[in-house]
C-alpha cells in the first residue's frame, strides 16, 4: 500500500505545531497502525530527519499508552486502541491525517505525544480503598453477589488511555472519572470511603481544566473498552447521593 | 451543599436540570393553556384572566401569577449563567480544535449551545410582544386572544415563533434525556424509556405551539 | 582473554536464610532481622525504580512503613507498567476448592517446575505469602471473578492438578496492577512517595561500597540528574526484549540490571528464558512485537502441521489423513498439553522441518474444528471467544472457520540479579524483586505465578527484609554530589549518551535491535548448541564494535528523544546478550527453558544433570567483551527430591 500521512508535528511544549505530508510505499496490510509509524520513523532517521514521536508500550492494547487521533476519531476507525488498529482498516492511496489528543488538561509534549498526568492526579484524590499492607481480612470474609463482581469489573476495565477526553468536544474526563469511582463504588470493600471518594474526585477534575459533561456520548464510543455511558449517569447519582450526606 | 453544587461541573449540570425540568413543566401547562384559543376568545380570555385570580382568596390578585413569574425568572437566570459558565469552561477545556472534523454527536445535542441563545433571545421577544405588549403594534391589554392573532398574521411573528418552537423541541429531546442522567435517573434498562420520553415531550410541546401560529394561518383561528 | 575463557570465583552463598524447619524460616528471619523505629523509617529514603506490580507495590507498601520513598517510572504514567499484561490468573494456595492444594503443595509444585533450579527458601516462602496476597488485593477492590454465592472463583492452569489460580477475566494483571497503582497513589498523595513518571534510571550510583543512588534521565526534557538513598530497590522487569521479538512491551528494558551488574550485582542464570507456545505469529519483517494468547487455548484445541514439507494448500483443504498432529502422536499420554517449553520445541522442531505453516513457514495450527464438533460452538465462543476476537483482530482470520496459527515467543526471563534471602543483592544495600531478580522459578515458570511472586516480594518480602539492612546502617551520611563516585557515574552516562548523538552513522537503533535479536533467537533461543552459542558469541562483538560506528541517532539529548532512549538500552542488550550466552554455553546440560541438543534423553527430552549443575550461576562483571567471574551458588533439595521429568 502507499499512503499519504499528515502527521501533527511540534518539536515541544511551548513551540507551535504544523500538520506534515509525508509519503509511505510499501505498507503492509498486516502491519498494525504503530508498525506503520515505525516504517516511516526508520525512513526519516535515515533521511537525516526527526522521527515522529508517539506513546506507545504494549501494543497489545492494555497498557492505554498509545494515543492518536487518526482521521479525526481517537484511536482511529475501529473501536480498539491505536496499537491494535491493522492497516487492512484504510485503502491504498489514502490520505490518513494523525493528531494528537486534544485538550488543554492534556497538554502536548512532542508531536503526538501528550501529558497525562491529569489523570494520575484525579486517581491520587480518591481511587482507591484506603487498606494498608498487611491489614486486609481473609478474602472470603465479605462475599461479593456476582453480579456487583462483574459491574465493578466492567469498569476496572478502563485502561486509562485519554481517548474519552480526546473525544469529547468539551474535553471532559467524565468517563474516565466515572469508570473508576464506580468500579470501587461498587464493592463493599469500597463502601467506607464511598462518599469522600466521588467528592474528591470530581473536585480533582474539574481542578484540572477538564469540561463539563454534555452527554454527547463522544467518549463512550471512542472508549477501546467499552466503558458504557450509563457509567457517568451512576457517576452523578453517587455524587448527589455524596453531597446530600457529607456537610462540606 | 450549596458551595459544593455550584463550585462543581455535576452541581452545576444539576442545577442545570432541575432548572430545566421546572421551565418543562411550565412549558408543558403553557401549551396546554395556548390550546383554549381553539375555544373561542371569551373561553381563552376568560382562561387568562382566571390566572389572575388564581389562588383568591388566600392570594390576592396576580399573586399567584407572580410567585410563577419569579421562579421562572430564578430558572431561567439560573439556567442561563449555569450554561454560560459551563460552555466558557468546556470550550477552555478543548482549545485547540482537531485538523481532521468530523460529526457524530445527533444534530440536537450538537445545537444546545446555539438552541439554548435562540430560546433566551425567543423568551425576551415573547414577554414584550404577549406579556408587555410593547412591540405589538395591534396590541389591546386585557385581551390576549386578539394579541395572539395580531402576532400570528404578521409573516415575522411567526417566522419568530416558528423557528424558536423548532429550537425548543430540539432542545427538550437533548435536555430531557440529558437531565435525566444528570440527576442519575438514567440506567441501561432505562434509556430507552427516556429517550421515548424525550422525544415524545419535544413533539407534543413542538406541535402543541405551533398548532396556534398554524391555526391562524389558515384562518382557523382568527 | 576471550570472553568464554571465564575463571571460576569464590562460591556465592544465601547468608539470609535461616536453617531448621522450612515452614518456619520465615517467621524466624522475620523474628532475627532488625527493625528501625517507627519514628525514625520518614528519615530514610527508598529509591524504587518501576512500577509494575513488584515495584508498585513495594513503593506503597514502604511509604506506608513510613519511609519516604523516591520512585522512577519511564512510562508516562505508573499506571502502564507491563503487568498490566498479564492475562492467565495468579496462584495462591488457599484450598478453597477443598482439592487437597496446600502451601507444601504449591511449593513442591513451583521447585519441581522449576526443574529443580530454584532456592527451596525462598520458594516456600512465596507459597506462604500466596495466601496473604490474595487478601490483599481483595481488600483493595481488585474484582476477581466470583461465583454466584459472591465467593472467589478459581481455576486450574499450566496442568496443575488443584484449582488454585484466581482470575479476573483474562485480565488479572491489569486488575492486579491496577490495584497495586491505586495504593501507590494513595500514598503519592499523602506526599509518602515522591513520584517520577517518564524517567529512566540510566545508572546505579555506589558509594564507598553501597547503593546509594541512581542517575537518571528526565526522558521529556533530557535532564540528566542524581538521585540518593539509603537503600536502592529494581523493580525494573525481565530483559526478553533482548530477542527484539517478544510479549514485553516496546519499552521494557534491561539497562536499570545491566548497569546495575556493571556496577557489581552479580547477574544469575541469564540463560533461563520462558519462550510461550501459544503467540500469535508474526507477519513479516515489519513486526514489532508478539502477542501471546492464553495458553488455556491448549485444552481444546489441536495442533497440526502438514505431513508434507511446503505443503501450501489452505488448512481446511489438507485432508485428516495428510495432517501430522505431532504433539498427540509423539507424547500420547500429555498430547496437546505438555508443558510450555516441550511444546515450544516441539513447534520449532516441526517448522525446521520445513512442515511450518503461515507466512515464512514459522508458524503450526492450533484447530478448533473438532472442539466446535464436540461442544458446539455456543461452548467454545463462551469459553474463548474473547480469544478469539482478539485473534480475528490481529490476523483478520477467522479461527471458527480456519485454525489459529500459533508460534511460541520469548516471554519471560527466569533469570535477573542475584539476590539472597532478603532480595539483596551482591551490592550492599541494592535490591532487586519480581522479575528483575533470579529467585523463585529456577529454570522454568509455572503458569500464574510470576504475579505471585512479583507481589510477594513488594507487599511482604522486601517491606520486611528492607529494614534489617536500613537498621544496621542508621545514620547513613547523606551523599555529596561531589564525591567522585557520583562525578563519574553521571559523567560516564552523559558520555555514553554523547557518544551515541555523535556518531552519525548509516544503520537505525531499531536495525541493530532486530540484528542482535535475530541471533540470540537463532542461537540462544528455543534450542541452544555448543557450536552456535560460540558463533553467536563470536558475532556479538562485532555488532557492537559496527554499532559503535554506524548508529545513527537524530536529535540532541536535551529534548524528548525516543531514538535516543532505543539506542541507549541497545547498548546494554549487545553487552546483556554476550553474556546470556555464555551462560547458556557454559551450562551444557537442558533444564526447564534451556535445552541443550547436546543434554537430551534417547527420547529427545531435556536431560538436566544435577551432580554438576545443581547450582545458580552468578556471573561478576569485569568489563566490557572481558570474561566475567563465575560465583556458583549451591542449590540443597531438602524437601523436594530432584526426579527427571517425563511427558511420553
Amino acid at each position: 500500500m502507499k499512503l499519504r500521512l499528515r502527521v501533527w508535528r511540534q518539536k515541544n511544549a511551548d513551540a507551535p505545531g504544523a500538520m506534515v505530508t509525508y509519503e509511505v510505499d510499501g505498507i503492509s496490510r498486516d502491519m498494525s497502525f504503530l508498525e506503520m509509524l515505525d516504517t516511516l520513523n526508520e525512513e526519516l532517521i535515515l533521511r537525516g530527519e526527526e522521527p515522529v514521536a508517539f506513546d506507545h508500550d504494549c501494543r497489545e492494547g492494555i497498557c492505554g499508552a498509545c494515543s492518536l487521533v487518526i482521521n479525526g476519531d481517537a484511536h482511529g476507525p475501529e473501536r480498539t486502541t491505536t496499537c491494535q488498529l491493522h492497516m487492512r482498516s484504510f485503502e491504498d492511496g489514502d490520505t490518513i491525517d494523525v493528531e494528537p489528543w486534544r485538550a488543554s488538561a492534556f497538554p502536548v509534549v512532542k508531536d503526538l505525544v501528550v501529558d497525562r498526568s491529569a489523570f494520575d492526579r484525579i486517581i491520587q484524590a480518591g481511587g482507591y480503598i484506603s487498606v494498608p499492607t498487611g491489614s486486609a481480612p481473609e478474602a472470603h470474609a465479605t462475599p461479593v453477589p456476582k453480579a456487583d463482581a462483574d459491574a465493578a469489573f466492567e469498569h476496572a476495565e478502563c485502561i486509562g488511555c485519554g481517548a474519552c477526553v480526546a473525544a469529547c468536544p468539551n474535553g471532559s474526563a467524565m468517563l474516565f472519572t466515572s469508570a473508576k469511582i464506580n468500579h470501587l463504588n461498587v464493592l463493599p470493600q469500597g463502601g467506607p470511603e464511598r462518599e469522600t471518594r466521588v467528592l474528591d474526585m470530581v473536585a480533582a477534575m474539574d481542578e484540572e481544566g477538564f469540561g463539563g459533561c454534555t452527554l454527547t456520548g463522544e467518549c463512550a464510543t471512542a472508549c477501546p473498552k467499552g466503558i458504557p455511558l450509563p457509567s457517568i449517569t451512576t457517576m452523578n447519582r453517587e455524587w448527589l447521593r455524596a453531597t446530600r450526606k457529607v456537610k462540606r | 451543599m450549596t458551595r459544593t453544587l455550584w463550585g462543581s461541573t455535576v452541581g452545576k449540570k444539576t442545577v442545570m436540570a432541575v432548572t430545566g425540568l421546572i421551565m418543562l413543566g411550565y412549558l408543558v401547562v403553557h401549551m396546554l393553556g395556548n390550546l383554549k384559543i381553539f375555544f373561542g376568545s371569551d373561553e381563552f380570555n376568560g382562561y387568562a384572566h382566571w390566572l389572575r385570580t388564581l389562588g383568591e382568596p388566600f392570594l390576592h390578585y396576580e399573586w399567584a401569577l407572580w410567585i410563577v413569574r419569579v421562579v421562572l425568572l430564578a430558572a431561567v437566570v439560573l439556567h442561563g449563567v449555569s450554561a454560560y459558565q459551563l460552555s466558557r469552561r468546556d470550550i477552555r477545556a478543548r482549545p485547540s480544535k482537531y485538523v481532521h472534523k468530523r460529526r457524530r454527536a445527533s444534530y440536537a445535542t450538537r445545537t444546545m449551545r446555539w438552541g439554548g441563545i435562540i430560546l433566551g433571545l425567543f423568551i425576551v421577544w415573547h414577554l414584550l410582544d404577549l406579556t408587555t405588549l410593547t412591540v405589538n403594534e395591534n396590541a389591546q391589554p386585557g385581551r390576549p386572544y386578539e394579541n395572539v392573532v395580531a402576532t400570528f398574521s404578521t409573516p415575522y411573528g411567526n417566522a419568530v415563533y416558528l423557528t424558536a418552537m423548532l429550537a425548543l423541541g430540539l432542545h427538550i429531546r437533548h435536555g430531557f434525556w440529558s437531565a435525566a442522567q444528570t440527576l442519575g435517573a438514567g440506567s441501561v434498562r432505562r434509556d430507552r424509556a427516556l429517550k421515548t420520553a424525550a422525544n415524545g415531550l419535544a413533539l407534543v410541546l413542538t406541535v402543541g405551539f405551533i398548532s396556534v401560529p398554524v391555526a391562524v394561518m389558515t384562518g382557523v383561528v382568527s | 582473554m576471550s570472553y568464554t575463557n571465564y575463571e571460576t570465583g569464590a562460591p556465592i552463598a544465601d547468608t539470609k536464610a535461616p536453617d531448621g524447619p522450612i515452614a518456619d524460616r520465615w517467621d524466624r528471619r522475620r523474628f532475627e532481622a532488625k527493625l528501625v523505629n517507627p519514628a525514625n523509617r520518614r528519615k530514610h529514603t527508598v529509591i524504587v525504580v518501576g512500577t509494575g506490580l513488584a515495584g508498585g507495590s513495594a513503593g506503597a507498601t514502604l511509604a506506608e512503613q513510613g519511609y519516604h520513598v523516591v520512585q522512577f517510572c519511564y512510562q508516562d504514567s505508573p499506571r502502564r507498567a507491563h503487568s498490566i499484561a498479564a492475562q492467565g490468573g495468579i496462584n495462591a494456595a488457599k484450598n478453597y476448592r477443598n482439592d487437597g492444594d496446600s502451601i507444601h503443595r504449591l511449593f513442591y509444585d513451583t521447585v519441581k517446575g522449576g526443574d529443580f533450579r530454584a532456592r527451596e527458601s525462598n520458594v516456600h516462602r512465596l507459597a506462604q505469602i500466596s495466601v496473604e496476597i490474595i487478601d490483599q488485593c481483595v481488600a483493595q477492590g481488585v474484582p476477581f471473578a466470583r461465583e454466584y454465592g459472591g465467593l472467589l472463583d478459581t481455576r486450574s492452569f499450566g496442568g496443575v492438578q488443584v484449582s488454585r489460580t484466581f482470575y479476573a477475566r483474562g485480565q488479572t494483571g491489569q486488575q492486579l496492577l491496577l490495584g497495586a497503582y491505586q495504593a501507590l497513589s494513595r500514598q503519592i498523595a499523602a506526599g509518602n512517595v515522591e513520584m517520577h513518571p517518564r524517567t529512566e534510571m540510566l545508572d546505579l550510583v555506589v558509594v564507598d561500597g553501597r547503593a546509594r543512588g541512581i542517575v537518571a534521565r528526565d526522558l521529556i526534557t533530557g535532564r540528566i540528574d542524581t538521585y540518593f538513598a539509603d537503600a536502592v530497590v529494581l523493580a525494573t522487569g525481565g530483559y526478553g526484549n533482548v530477542f527484539y521479538l517478544s510479549t514485553n512491551a516496546m519499552n521494557s528494558n534491561a539497562t536499570a540490571v545491566w548497569r546495575a551488574h556493571r556496577r557489581g550485582a552479580y547477574f544469575a542464570n541469564p540463560c533461563f528464558t520462558q519462550i510461550h507456545p501459544t503467540c500469535i505469529p508474526r507477519t513479516g519483517d515489519h513486526q514489532s512485537k508478539l502477542t501471546l494468547m492464553s495458553e488455556s487455548l491448549r485444552n481444546d484445541g489441536r495442533i497440526w502441521v502438514p505431513k508434507a514439507q511446503g505443503d501450501t494448500r489452505p488448512a481446511n483443504e489438507i485432508p485428516e489423513d495428510e495432517r501430522d498432529y505431532y504433539l498427540e502422536r509423539i507424547y500420547p499420554s500429555f498430547g496437546n498439553l505438555v508443558p510450555r517449553d516441550i511444546a515450544s520445541r516441539a513447534a520449532k522442531n516441526v517448522c525446521d522441518e520445513g512442515r511450518g505453516v503461515g507466512p515464512g513457514g514459522q508458524g503450526v495450527y492450533l484447530d478448533f474444528a473438532d472442539a466446535i464438533r464436540r461442544m458446539g460452538r455456543d461452548k467454545v465462543e463462551e469459553k474463548y471467544g474473547n480469544l478469539f476476537d482478539m485473534y480475528e483482530r490481529i490476523t483478520a482470520e477467522n479461527p471458527y472457520e480456519v485454525p489459529m496459527r500459533i508460534y511460541p515467543a520469548v516471554h519471560y526471563t527466569m533469570g535477573g540479579l542475584w539476590v539472597d534471602y532478603d532480595l539483596q543483592t551482591s551490592v550492599p544495600g541494592l535490591f532487586a524483586i519480581g522479575e528483575a531478580n533470579f529467585s523463585d522459578h529456577g529454570a522454568n515458570r509455572l503458569g500464574a505465578s510470576a504475579l505471585m511472586q512479583g507481589l510477594a516480594d513488594g507487599y511482604f518480602v522486601l517491606p520486611s527484609t528492607i529494614n534489617d539492612y536500613l537498621a544496621r546502617h542508621p545514620h547513613a551520611e547523606a551523599v555529596d554530589a561531589e564525591h567522585p563516585a557520583v562525578v563519574e557515574a553521571l559523567a560516564e552516562t552523559e558520555d555514553r549518551l554523547s557518544l551515541l548523538l555523535s556518531v552519525d552513522g548509516d544503520r537505525t537503533p531499531d536495525s541493530f535491535h532486530r540484528e542482535i535479536g535475530e541471533l540470540m533467537w537463532e542461537f540462544c533461543g528455543m534450542a541452544r548448541t555448543d557450536a552456535g552459542l560460540r558463533k553467536a558469541l563470536d558475532r556479538i562483538p562485532q555488532i557492537r564494535e559496527e554499532f559503535w560506528r554506524r548508529i545513527k541517532v537524530p536529535g540532541t539529548g536535551e529534548e524528548f528523544n525516543q531514538s535516543l532512549e532505543k539506542a541507549n538500552r541497545i547498548v546494554d542488550y549487545l553487552e546483556l546478550a554476550e553474556l546470556m550466552c555464555l551462560d547458556a554455553l557454559h551450562r551444557s546440560e537442558s533444564c526447564g527453558g534451556h535445552f541443550r541438543e547436546e543434554s537430551q534423553t534417547a527420547d529427545g527430552e531435556a536431560e538436566r544433570r544435577d551432580g554438576e549443575f545443581s547450582y545458580a550461576a552468578a556471573w561478576e562483571f569485569t568489563g566490557t567483551g572481558a570474561a566475567p567471574v563465575l560465583h556458583k551458588e549451591d542449590l540443597v533439595f531438602d524437601y523436594v527430591h530432584p526426579t527427571q521429568r517425563s511427558y511420553a
